[in-house]
């Protein structure tokens, strides 16, 4: 492997990776917070499953630099400009509506993208994949479920699923451009074009959103930056929080 | 100790059994793995069918405690009366005969 | 046998009253008034661990503290279910806390201040709470006996998870020792506490200890979570914040100083640093969470024709 295709290789592992870390964070917030008791338990179980992959992700990304940083120097030692995930995943907390919704539209990406990625030529991102497709085709069951019974359940919460639709909906073309990382990547064998996602997850999507009795919100704005490291002012505190025990006590273990 | 209450019940703390009842209640049944029947490991709370079987699978099998679920709506249970016990339970204590080792084979006729 | 007559014998051959049996009021309503506070606790004691998930120091420890507390939510929900089973909803147990007319165990009115809360909570509170539960496997009522067999099994790896924090703090940096000692310092009494008062002053015991519901004295279930902790104490290496603790060689057992009683009665009565923010966090996820409950409600209704699934 040349040095050129295992920096690509690790730009790409990192931002999947990152996305799984940003999104967990997000649903770590969320626990003792649900309608139910039933439902602290499942976002708990995705959080978990999500924090998971990105672990994973994360401890490959470092194996393949020479620093060898470790899971916590990435998650805890990059600054905002360094961290390469969807504007999606960081969007802060707000009401069940917009968490179902951001995790709806982002699983039905990362289950369309695991399910690629297990033929990845990279064996390790292979294998994560085989396992993180099983978890997100269930994360992608459960929170497709969600959408449409709360879009099909009462006045109100259709409205707030609407709600939440257009609010996220700008940061959901960024899932599928590709650029100069993706398309080494998918060339090199080891990555997919995130364009050739595109279609399946619109009729995903768009299948969901008409059963659930919403409508689609236009694609006139796209939100972008993410993956370049120009983020949302949302993931600042988000960070600072997460970092906050690595960057007070440096070198210390626990 | 620690869930006990401290001094008498405050007053309007006795639950009436009458309040909201929220999402109806359901029987939650594992098969632990294959070739075992399943069984019953507790109850949750869900709105339909569909999301009990999730919410069992969430709460239930985080542990790999199975592969199979089952649901069932609690009111759908039909319970045998305690106060039945002894005549739906009791005649089958004096039947031993219905037991193998009720009956002597001889050793030299070896396992049966 | 009459209904009476059966509860007495069964209890006399120290067996499990099941949901259906006759059972006195009072022995139903001590249960669900000891089974409701204790989900409570379960429930609310999610919010302490709960404020260091996003701060954890490290992903290994996120991941532990995330499935710790989902376990809490667990617990409680397997509890609410064993009340249930005594004729009460789980909404209204739900609503008498947020009513205030409920009480939780104080332990959790108190707030987690650095990372060493957390080793602390899983190793002296859920060490404690172990303590208590696992004499509540062995209580008459059936579903409560079950459901506290269930919780044991998933509560021994929060006490260990806990105890290997502070093990790890105790060996790095000075900071990091005196984080570890700070944290036993203000857990330990409170801690205590959790057991309630002493047996002479305890209302209901008697009652209780009859219908085989508590089956050790408030005293010596303290006296057992003293004695298994100290030694732990002394192996990591931390002072317990008791000038009088020593060993009685005569009884064989450690002997403690006075606990701070107005300060225990002051929590419980709602005093405690945390109780309001508690309650209100509570409270408002279960109110933000109201569209959500009646909307899946309503989209059941709607749907409520369509064939089940078959498993």
């Amino acid at each position: 492997m040349t040095v050129i295709s295992r920096d690509t290789l690790f730009a790409y592992v990192l931002r999947h990776g990152d996305d799984c870390l940003i999104l967990s964070q997000r649903l770590g917030d969320l626990i003792s917070r649900a309608p139910e008791l039933e439902e602290d338990i499942a976002l708990a179980n995705i959080a978990l499953d999500i924090l998971g992959i990105g672990r994973l992700l994360l401890q490959y990304a470092g194996e393949l630099e020479a620093e060898e940083r470790s899971e916590d120097d990435l998650a805890f030692g990059r600054t905002e400009r360094e961290f390469t995930n969807l504007l999606l995943v960081e969007t802060p907390n707000g009401d069940f509506a917009h968490t179902m919704v951001r995790q709806y539209l982002f699983d039905a990406y990362q289950d369309l993208l695991w399910n690629r990625l297990v033929d990845s030529s990279d064996e390790t991102i292979a294998g994560i994949a085989g396992k993180a497709r099983k978890e997100s085709r269930y994360h992608l069951r459960h929170s497709r479920s969600w959408v449409v019974r709360l879009g099909d359940g009462t006045a109100e919460s259709n409205r707030r699923m609407q709600q939440a639709l257009e609010s996220v909906w700008r940061f959901t073309g960024e899932m599928f451009i590709d650029d100069e990382i993706d398309r080494a990547a998918a060339e090199a064998g080891f990555g997919v074009l995130p364009s050739s996602l595109s279609d399946a997850w619109n009729h995903e999507v768009t299948t969901t959103i008409e059963t659930a009795t919403l409508s689609r919100p236009d694609d006139s704005s796209i939100r972008t930056g993410g993956r370049d490291g120009r983020h949302s002012e949302s993931i600042g505190p988000l960070l600072a929080e997460m970092q906050h025990m690595y960057r007070s006590f440096p070198g210390a273990s626990w | 100790m620690v869930y006990e209450g401290h001094g008498a019940p405050e007053e309007g703390s006795e639950p009436t059994g009458t309040g909201r009842t929220g999402w109806p209640l359901w029987e939650v049944f594992i098969r632990q793995r294959r070739g075992l029947s399943h069984t019953h490991a507790g109850s949750i709370h869900a709105p339909d069918a569909e999301t009990a079987l999730q919410n069992a699978r969430d709460v239930y099998t985080r542990r790999s405690e199975g592969v199979s679920l089952w649901v069932v709506p609690s009111v759908a249970i039909v319970a045998s009366d305690p106060d039945a016990a002894e005549e739906f339970f009791d005649p089958a204590a004096d039947k031993a005969y219905r037991h193998p080792t009720f009956y002597t084979i001889p050793e030299e006729v070896g396992h049966m | 046998m009459t209904g009476p007559e059966r509860f007495q014998s069964i209890l006399d051959e120290d067996g499990k009253i099941e949901p259906k049996d006759w059972m006195p009021d009072g022995y139903r309503k001590t249960l669900i008034r000891q089974i409701a506070q204790h989900a409570h606790s379960e429930v609310i004691g999610m919010q302490p661990e709960g404020n260091w998930i996003a701060r954890a120091p490290s992903l290994h420890r996120k991941a532990i503290l995330m499935a710790k507390v989902q376990d809490e939510a667990g617990h409680g929900l397997y509890l609410y279910s064993a009340a249930e089973t005594l004729g009460v909803s789980r909404d209204e147990l739900v609503d008498l806390l947020h009513r205030g007319k409920h009480k939780y165990s104080s332990i959790f009115n108190y707030p987690t201040l650095s990372w060493a809360d957390i080793g602390a909570i899983g190793w002296l509170v859920d060490g404690a709470a172990i303590t208590n539960q696992v004499m509540l496997t062995r209580c008459s009522y059936g579903p409560y006996s079950r459901a506290m067999v269930r919780i044991c099994k998933e509560e021994s790896f929060h006490q260990r998870q806990g105890y290997e924090i502070l093990l790890t703090l105790v060996n790095g940096t000075a900071e990091q020792k005196a984080m570890a000692q700070d944290a036993l310092d203000r857990w330990w009494w409170p801690a205590l506490m959790m057991f309630g008062p002493h047996d002479a002053d305890s209302t209901h015991s008697e009652q209780s200890t009859a219908w085989n519901i508590k089956r050790m004295s408030n005293d010596a279930l303290r006296q057992q979570f003293v004695d298994m902790t100290v030694p732990q104490a002394q192996y990591l290496g931390l002072e317990i914040p008791d000038p009088d603790l020593s060993w009685n060689a005569d009884t064989s057992h450690w002997d403690s100083g006075p606990i701070d009683w107005d300060e225990f009665w002051r929590v419980v009565k709602g005093d405690g640093p945390m109780n309001r923010e508690r309650l209100e966090h509570k409270r408002k996820a279960w109110d933000d969470g109201a569209w959500v409950r009646e909307a899946a409600e309503a989209y059941a209704a709607k749907h409520a024709d369509q064939p089940r699934r078959v498993a």
